[in-house]
């Protein structure tokens, strides 16, 4: 159970860290000024609820290692994130579609994560909720402005759906683990939250002019960690450098 | 965003610091439409618990005062010492005013 449970808080706390780390990506990039620190702070939002959840999986795990431990001293194999934030940032429309496909799935998530029979887990969703909530909305209204925007800005975002929406089912997905997870009352059943998802996605992409894919094939392996897309390794090689190159350095 | 005319207009920032006091100027920022001016708002000047309340409004929408007109607005009020009411102490428990 606490093995599951482990596996359970590394699936939350990777999503946050690597969407987290992706995102900070265009730190002193973004197109205009105020993206730019809006996309900071979102970055830092998911980190700062990537600490929370991989402490807390360190402490499940009883094995010493805190979130910094796990965030960096571990490769590729071991990440449980989905592949949906690995994927690259791509142009500014891509990045926002990926961000409202994460958020929207998110805040479902954490919503129902708040009733958790773990009161940690509750208190970190809780926590967790108020910002996402904001992430959806600001992610929300930049896919509808882009998409119902010059024929270019469309273009781009439709290409964005159509190039992310293979990775949309994994989140839904169910194991081992998420049954455990269901058993125990700790979180819901993944495919529970797929028709509020669709609902909203329904909404959002009629106001925004753009068509959902029709194919519902979904590439697999994230969260199980079997089988990540290429971009994760050279994420980490980024991400990780400093713990690399200087193993348990500090400041 | 080479091209002027397609950039966002100007919205002017005014932020409530806490309940009580009034919406305080804080700075400008460009946004595609008054929403998004909150959200950016948000995310430019409230980040540190600066804030309770956000007024946004578009910079072409304020009418100033003309710096040249200083003179005939201002200055009548200078010489009458009578209506400064600098004459009171005003106790510390009434806090802002």
């Amino acid at each position: 159970m606490s093995d599951h449970l482990f596996e359970y808080l590394c699936r939350m706390g990777d999503n946050t860290l690597v969407l987290g780390h992706r995102v900070s990506e265009w730190c002193g990039h973004a197109p205009v000024l105020e993206e730019d620190i809006a996309l900071a702070n979102t970055a830092l939002d998911l980190i700062g609820q990537t600490t929370l959840w991989l402490d807390l999986a360190g402490e499940v795990e009883g094995a010493g290692r805190d979130a910094d431990k796990l965030a960096f001293h571990r490769d590729v194999w071991d990440f449980r994130n989905l592949l949906l934030v690995e994927q690259p940032n791509g142009d500014f429309g891509q990045t926002m579609m990926r961000q409202f496909l994460f958020d929207a799935w998110h805040l479902l998530q954490l919503k129902a994560l708040m009733g958790s029979s773990n009161a940690q887990v509750a208190a970190i969703a809780e926590k967790s909720s108020k910002e996402v909530t904001y992430h959806l909305e600001r992610a929300t209204d930049t896919v509808v402005g882009l998409g119902d925007g010059t024929e270019e800005s469309h273009n781009r975002m439709q290409a964005a759906l159509d190039k992310l929406w293979p990775y949309v089912g994994e989140m839904f997905t169910s194991d081992d683990v998420d049954a455990a997870m269901v058993d125990a009352g700790i979180a819901p059943d993944p495919a529970s939250l797929r028709p509020a998802f669709d609902a909203l996605l329904d909404d959002v992409f009629t106001a925004a002019t753009l068509v959902k894919p029709q194919d519902d094939f979904g590439h697999k392996g994230g969260k199980s960690g079997k089988r990540h897309t290429e971009h994760l390794g050279h994420m980490l090689t980024q991400m990780q450098w400093l713990q690399r190159a200087y193993p348990d350095a500090t400041w | 965003m080479t091209n002027t005319t397609h950039e966002w207009p100007l919205y002017e920032i005014f932020i409530r610091g806490q309940h009580g006091l009034s919406h305080r100027h804080v700075g400008s920022l460009h946004a595609p439409d008054a929403e998004m001016a909150i959200k950016n708002a948000r995310d430019v000047y409230t980040r540190r618990n600066e804030g309770v309340s956000i007024w946004v409004v578009q910079a072409s929408d304020i009418a100033a005062s003309s710096p040249e007109e200083k003179g005939s607005l201002y200055e009548p009020a200078n010489d009458k010492v009578y209506r400064h009411p600098t004459f009171f102490d005003i106790p510390d428990e009434v806090g802002a005013m």
